[in-house]
């Protein structure tokens, strides 16, 4: 409250201070991206320290005050180069929500780790090669499920892991998640695309690379129950959301891709369509991290259409109705809710919803993080501390009535079934056996 | 269609809580709306009703110094019963974790700066720390963990007068830890025991202090003895000094404040409360004088949330409750009036720790506290406000932020829920 002390100038009265007031631009030469507010906004009052699940089990990793607000600051010196810890960050992006004070923790990250990447990082180096071939997983999805039960039998041995460890730094002690038979989209295409045409209700569906290569029946189920709500579904031709890009400071790979999203979905906006999105970090990058990080013509009208399925479904049918009138056969579920459907608050609405459901116990299993956060978990290095995160999870996870897990993520789903042993299903999973 | 409830609060702090939580009482359908993380992590976790009005106090009767309260407070508005419904609320959320329920006096705690401040409810790990109770304290502070100081404190304490004789003493940690680290890092240490040489962090930490003792009574440390498991990390204490051992309240982040909040966020979860949290209010649909639909910025995009009631509890000036520029105050989710003089100058006291008028802006509620416009008549039928969005305190220099949080919470939320059940 400084400025509302009474003036020692006296020349300087109150009225006159008002009406000259002008912001001044103290860095008026960059021409990046300012993220001053972001930085003045600190008090430094740690709560996003606080719910940093890195800092929690990595003694070494300052946290994300000094990733944002305080590196951002000390970057103003010409000479100071960001510290190589901002590659320790898991991007699970807690420390967003935490902030009382607005600060935009997550996209000074992500600027920070982009400019690390781009200056700092040996474009040879190990580190840099393994973090680009996890980064582009689409790209390497695409080439595995050309023959899915080869890559499936080659990825699954044993010697193969070891080598991904010793020369990539791809941790061995994870099996690589299996390719299905037949993609979603091969699917999409032999089903002959729409079942349902509707001038009303229409939504374009985003399933990002997981659903497509690994568990297409999450994007089936995606399909069957919109269709089953009379919504025309269609498929755009797209590219990874971004988020393992943003993770790892790939921002050139990952603006390639927001590129050609934003153009194949943007368009299809004024005919009436939404997005819908089954991963939520897909939903998430599309939602937030896209008009945050580029500027593309049509990114802010995506961000601004673009839904978690469930989510949707909640504000535009009455779905609690229709949950309250079906049963499923008895079961019993571990719900976890990642992060980056916490940050959307979406974190609540699985189990809200499906504790209405007869037939089914659902239960949370806390609000820690999962520990994996997309490739973190994925690098030799960072597997032990991804385990340590994840302990909590896992525990919540063996206490739990169900021995079935239930979540959003799927990399998450990777922890979970890697920490349990339990299959884990989708809430969608779920949604069509209840309602279709 | 839109997410439909009953009673739809608005906000995420104790108010809000203690509003969601009584309106659950009366049977209505309940949901909680909150923005970021509660501002109870910003708090000390000690709970206060009525300390000092200007300046008299500290009373030792809070209930006893109602009536000397300016016209407009308002605990006037909610009356004694309505503290009372505020408290019983409180108390049974929170159950054998805080203790002062016994009596309507105030205890007088030790905080972190070595004053001492009159509170109604305190965590069970500070009740050994009361400073009523005459027994001699060591204070123990920590090297690395700059906010308390344990001999400034102390000091400040002899120089308050308190029956007893306190000494403060800064101590190494066990364990070292990066020169900036968390408190909850310090918490978690304790909490899993951790091997450092010598022993464990709980055993070398409770010898290091024992050889620091010259025959006080307890031992006051600052409130980071575990997360989890803080209770067997007291007893291990006591038990390996001999006397007992608590908890001095902290700033942010404040381990009693997250507790806090996960007690009472457990509580919503028992009382069938809905809570949808990460986004923020930002406007709202009204019909005929009747809020309709709650709008939710959820990332770039507005939410619809239909109730038959509202409770507002956005918190003031530092939750966010309440907004200002350089000309205006204004209570930015359903621009309810906030009065405020036109002069910015006179909104503060040139002393810090003055009378400031901005300290008690805020909406004005009718007698069913329901925030009304400049002219006294309520802005919508159905909405509510609670907690410290609601003017008329100056709670940060009376002891009473917690107070007319749980009173009004609790009343806003009884009507609301009797409203929306009817």
């Amino acid at each position: 409250m400084s400025d509302a002390e009474s003036p020692t100038n006296p020349t300087l009265t109150p009225d006159a201070q008002t009406d000259d007031f002008e912001a001044v631009d103290v860095f008026a030469e960059s021409t990046d991206m300012d993220l001053r507010p972001g930085a003045d906004n600190c008090y430094k009052c740690t709560a996003c320290d606080v719910s940093c699940p890195v800092a929690e089990v990595d003694d070494e990793f300052p946290g994300p005050k000094f990733q944002g607000p305080e590196q951002w600051r000390l970057k103003r010196k010409d000479d100071a180069a960001v510290d190589d810890s901002i590659m320790s960050c898991s991007n699970c992006m807690r420390c967003d929500d935490a902030c009382p004070s607005g600060v935009p923790l997550s996209q000074m990250h992500n600027t920070a780790r982009g400019e690390y990447v781009d200056e700092e990082m040996d474009k040879l180096s190990r580190e840099y090669v393994r973090n680009r071939i996890l980064a582009n997983y689409g790209t390497l999805a695409q080439l595995g499920s050309m023959f899915p039960r080869l890559t499936n039998a080659v990825m699954g041995n044993s010697l193969v892991q070891q080598i991904n460890e010793k020369v990539l730094g791809i941790t061995a002690e994870r099996d690589f998640p299996e390719f299905a038979t037949q993609t979603f989209r091969e699917w999409w295409n032999e089903r002959g695309g729409p079942q349902v045409r509707s001038e009303e209700k229409r939504v374009a569906y985003f399933h990002g690379c997981y659903s497509n290569y690994n568990t297409p029946e999450v994007g089936k189920a995606m399909v069957r129950v919109f269709e089953s709500f009379g919504y025309e579904v269609v498929v755009p031709k797209q590219r990874c959301s971004g988020t393992p890009m943003f993770a790892n400071g790939m921002l050139d790979d990952a603006k390639r891709a927001a590129g050609i999203n934003v153009e194949n979905f943007a368009g299809l906006i004024p005919e009436g369509y939404d997005i819908i999105a089954s991963c939520t970090s897909c939903s998430m990058s599309l939602r937030q991290e896209y008009p945050e990080l580029f500027d593309i013509d049509g990114i802010e009208d995506l961000s601004a259409h673009t839904y978690e399925a469930l989510e949707y479904l909640r504000i535009h049918e009455d779905l609690e109705s229709e949950i309250r009138e079906a049963s499923v056969s008895d079961q019993s579920f571990a719900y976890h809710a990642p992060c980056h459907g916490r940050n959307q608050g979406l974190d609540r609405q699985a189990v809200e919803l499906f504790r209405e459901l007869d037939g089914v116990n659902i239960e949370d299993v806390g609000d820690s993080c999962s520990g994996i956060s997309g490739t973190y978990g994925w690098k030799e290095e960072k597997y032990d501390k991804s385990m340590q995160i994840g302990a909590d999870m896992f525990d919540h996870m063996e206490h739990a009535e169900g021995n079935v897990g239930m979540t959003e993520c799927p990399t998450c789903s990777m922890q979970m079934e890697h920490g349990t042993g339990y299959d884990i299903k989708h809430p969608l999973q779920l949604l069509e056996e209840a309602l279709v | 269609m839109a997410i439909t409830d009953d009673v739809l609060v608005v906000g995420g702090g104790i108010a809000a809580c203690t509003a969601a939580l009584s309106a659950a009482e009366t049977g209505a359908r309940v949901r909680l709306l909150a923005h970021k993380k509660s501002t109870l992590r910003q708090a000390s976790g000690l709970v206060d009703v009525l300390g000092y009005i200007g300046d008299d106090g500290p009373f030792s009767d809070p209930f006893g110094a109602l009536d000397s309260l300016p016209e407009d407070h308002p605990y006037h508005v909610v009356g004694e019963d309505g503290i009372r419904d505020g408290l019983r609320i409180f108390d049974e959320a929170v159950g054998d974790a805080y203790q002062g329920g016994h009596t309507d006096t105030n205890a007088l705690v030790t905080t972190y700066g070595g004053t001492v401040k009159p509170t109604a409810r305190y965590p069970a790990s500070v009740a050994p720390g009361l400073t009523s109770s005459a027994e001699d304290t060591l204070l123990v502070g920590f090297e690395g963990l700059t906010d308390f100081d344990a001999p400034v404190a102390a000091d400040h304490l002899t120089a308050a007068g308190v029956p007893f004789d306190v000494q403060g003493v800064t101590v190494r940690l066990p364990k070292s830890f990066r020169s900036d680290a968390k408190v909850t890092r310090f918490a978690k240490a304790l909490d899993r025991d951790e091997e450092v040489s010598g022993g464990t962090v709980r055993s070398v930490l409770a010898d290091t202090v024992a050889a620091e003792m010259d025959g006080e009574t307890r031992v006051g440390f600052p409130a980071m003895l575990g997360d989890d498991h803080d209770e067997a990390v007291r007893d291990e204490l006591a038990d390996r000094l001999g006397v007992p051992v608590f908890e001095v309240p902290t700033g942010p982040p404040s381990l009693l404040g997250l507790k806090l909040e996960d007690m009472l966020f457990d509580a919503l979860d028992d009382a069938g409360v809905r809570i949808s949290s990460g986004n923020p209010a930002v406007d709202f649909e009204a019909n005929d004088g009747r809020i309709e639909t709650v709008l939710v910025d959820q990332k770039s995009r507005l939410t619809p949330y239909e109730a038959d009631q509202i409770v507002l509890a956005t918190g003031g000036l530092v939750g966010k409750g309440l907004d200002s520029d350089r000309e205006h105050v204004s209570e930015p989710v359903f621009g309810c009036h906030v009065p405020h003089p036109e002069d910015r100058y006179e909104w503060s006291d040139p002393e810090a720790f003055g009378n400031h008028a901005f300290a008690r802006f805020g909406v004005v509620p009718d007698d069913e506290l329901r925030p009304t416009d400049e002219d006294g008549e309520p802005h919508f039928e159905n909405l509510r406000a609670a907690g410290g969005v609601v003017g008329g305190a100056d709670v940060a220099r009376e002891k009473s932020a917690s107070g007319v949080s749980l009173a009004t919470g609790a009343v806003a939320g009884r009507l609301a829920g009797e409203e929306a059940t009817q």
